[in-house]
């Protein structure tokens, strides 16, 4: 609520100072560990539109919980792009307020996905545990710290990877998988409502052995936090995370800003923005980028939400809407 | 109009203050409360109790209850002490300690959270000690109590200060004198007098630790079925867009604390009318 007020203030503030006429205004949402990429997307990209049409560009972002943005753009916040962290938070845009085409995925190449992350493990330096793959997670006396899947959109990457290494192991035994995920989550101390309060917990208090993180937030917490403290442990298999991106048709075409709009989510794909998101920590699309940055990032098996779960629209029904699979997991006798 | 409007002030504008005083509360409250209610109506009724039936759910009225009632009960103990030293005795440093007790209201909540969750974890300054008592406080529903508890203060002192600084000594004095003890001194002379502002203070913690979200998310844990609180579904099932569901949890959480809120008022109103009979 208070997010939303102050993105109603931020707004007024916009509408109250149509000064600088010449000004091309974009307002990019986003979900929260992007916050330092979009800053650097934010200034190239201005830098390369002045360039080419000599028009001055003011992005503004916003950032939170991947599904309390989506909510806000519902609601009405004039985002010209969604830039989110899964998919099904931009259907439910198309779906609820038509703001866009439900087949915007489309769109742009890779199901409108500049970037690729991925769900590793934050361990303490040493790795005291000897936290190595997925298994480990499930062994007695580990504490696995992630976020509450229904209400963290990376939360729910790290249940569905956790799950999809469980089907691979076990010939897609449906009841193993969940009897996997159920042994894991046993070993969940704390449910945090978002990414950020998990990594708090993780690493401000002590709590746990291992944090389900976002590639790109693990990296990020490294060098806020010390490589003296931390080390990244990517396990053999996980899932490949696909935060996409999209114009918001309704919106932009409003603002008069569709092409701009769609210029900037295309330089997201040329090189220069594909080499800014790989110094960001995503795993650039580009194979000649991808190539440059190979040694940053560690190689492991990589399966799609397409290919296991069928979509982000089916994956969401079955295990995250209430009775589905991940309450189950939580509920006696069930 | 005039038969069922008793108008005793001598000061003219009964109308004008009255009307605003509607129109604002209608415009500030009531459409607000009332959008929940026609949201929740778009449920079927089976939805509806679908919604609110399911054992998380469930579980969270448990949680959020109990623990709310647990901390404005302490509150309402602590609140009276801290009000009492503050009011009775001089003591250096007063104005300091006096402004002290108004930073729960100041501090942004998720502030209080994390630093109470800091401290009463199992490794934290004070959670190490209970920690070796074998007590478990941050992610547990003791954790919770501490966190409401800590919000609930204020209100508490504030609404028995002023009542306690007003109360004449002389009662005491005189009761003193017609041969009463220390206890009857309190507990018939003292104690009427702050009753309805110990009600009311109570009540005004209570209803806030009922709503209270940002602090309690941090040192909960967030566990379903035992320390996830009812706001905290409610924001779960706006996740899923799920707004038909989020309002009918919230429409029962509106409905049951209006009605204690009520009883509250009750109580009270019938120890005003005990006291003074002919107000």
């Amino acid at each position: 609520m208070k997010r939303r007020l102050f993105a109603g203030a931020a707004l007024a503030a916009l509408l109250a100072y149509p000064a600088a006429a010449a000004k091309i205004k974009l307002l990019n949402v986003s979900y929260d560990p992007t916050r330092e990429l979009y800053q650097h997307i934010n200034a190239a990209f201005s830098k390369y539109w002045k360039a080419k049409t000599g028009n001055d560009m003011e992005i503004s972002q916003s950032h939170g919980g991947s599904g309390a943005q989506a909510r806000s753009v519902i609601d009405g916040l004039q985002a010209d792009v969604v830039t989110l962290g899964l998919a099904y938070d931009i259907d439910v845009i198309a779906e609820k307020a038509n703001l866009l085409p439900k087949a915007w995925q489309g769109r742009l190449p890779n199901n409108s996905t500049p970037y690729t992350s991925t769900i590793v493990f934050l361990v303490r330096k040493g790795n005291p545990k000897h936290i190595k793959d997925w298994d480990d997670l499930v062994r007695p006396g580990i504490g696995v710290i992630t976020p509450n899947p229904k209400t963290s959109g990376g939360a729910r990457w790290s249940y569905l990877a956790a799950w999809g290494y469980a089907l691979k192991k076990n010939n897609n035994d449906e009841a193993k998988a969940k009897d996997f995920v159920k042994r894991v989550y046993k070993n969940v101390p704390v449910l945090d409502s978002g990414a950020r309060g998990s990594t708090t917990t993780f690493v401000q208090r002590g709590i746990g052995d291992v944090l389900l993180s976002w590639e790109n937030e693990a990296f990020l917490a490294l060098n806020e936090l010390g490589r003296d403290k931390f080390e990244i442990i990517t396990p053999s298999i996980s899932i490949l995370a696909e935060p996409p991106v999209s114009v918001v048709d309704s919106v932009a075409a409003k603002h008069g800003t569709t092409d701009v709009a769609k210029a900037y989510l295309e330089f997201l794909y040329s090189d220069q923005g594909q080499e800014i998101g790989a110094q960001n920590y995503y795993r650039a699309q580009n194979k000649k980028i991808a190539a440059k940055y190979a040694d940053h990032f560690p190689k492991l098996t990589l399966f799609t939400i397409d290919d296991v779960f069928g979509g982000w629209q089916k994956a969401q029904k079955k295990h995250f809407d209430d009775g589905g699979v991940f309450d189950q997991i939580y509920t006696p006798g069930a | 109009m005039h038969f069922w409007f008793k108008q005793r002030s001598v000061l003219p504008g009964f109308w004008p203050s009255f009307s605003y005083s509607v129109l604002y509360l209608t415009v500030i409250v009531l459409i607000p409360l009332s959008a929940v209610f026609l949201r929740a109506a778009t449920n079927s009724w089976e939805r509806f109790w679908k919604a609110i039936s399911s054992p998380q759910v469930v579980a969270s009225f448990r949680v959020s209850y109990e623990t709310s009632l647990a901390a404005g009960l302490i509150s309402l103990a602590v609140g009276f002490l801290v009000a009492w030293v503050l009011v009775r005795y001089p003591f250096p440093g007063k104005p300091l300690v006096d402004a002290l007790v108004d930073l729960p209201f100041a501090l942004p909540t998720a502030v209080a959270g994390i630093a109470l969750t800091s401290l009463y974890t199992d490794n934290g300054w004070i959670g190490r000690y209970f920690a070796a008592l074998g007590i478990k406080v941050a992610f547990t529903p003791l954790g919770i109590v501490v966190a409401l508890t800590f919000i609930g203060l204020p209100f508490v002192v504030r609404s028995v200060q002023p009542v306690l600084a007003d109360a004449d000594r002389e009662l005491e004095e005189a009761a003193a004198s017609l041969g009463a003890n220390r206890w009857q001194i309190f507990s018939r002379v003292i104690f009427p007098m702050v009753r309805p502002a110990l009600l009311t203070g109570f009540a005004l913690a209570f209803a806030r630790a009922l709503g209270e979200y940002g602090s309690v998310i941090f040192i909960s844990g967030n566990m379903p079925m035992r320390t996830q609180i009812t706001p905290l579904l409610i924001v779960a099932k706006l996740e899923q867009y799920d707004y038909p569901g989020a309002t009918a949890i919230a429409t029962i959480m509106l409905l049951s604390s209006f009605a204690l809120l009520l009883l509250i008022n009750a109580i009270q109103w019938r120890t005003r009318r005990f006291l003074q009979p002919d107000a």
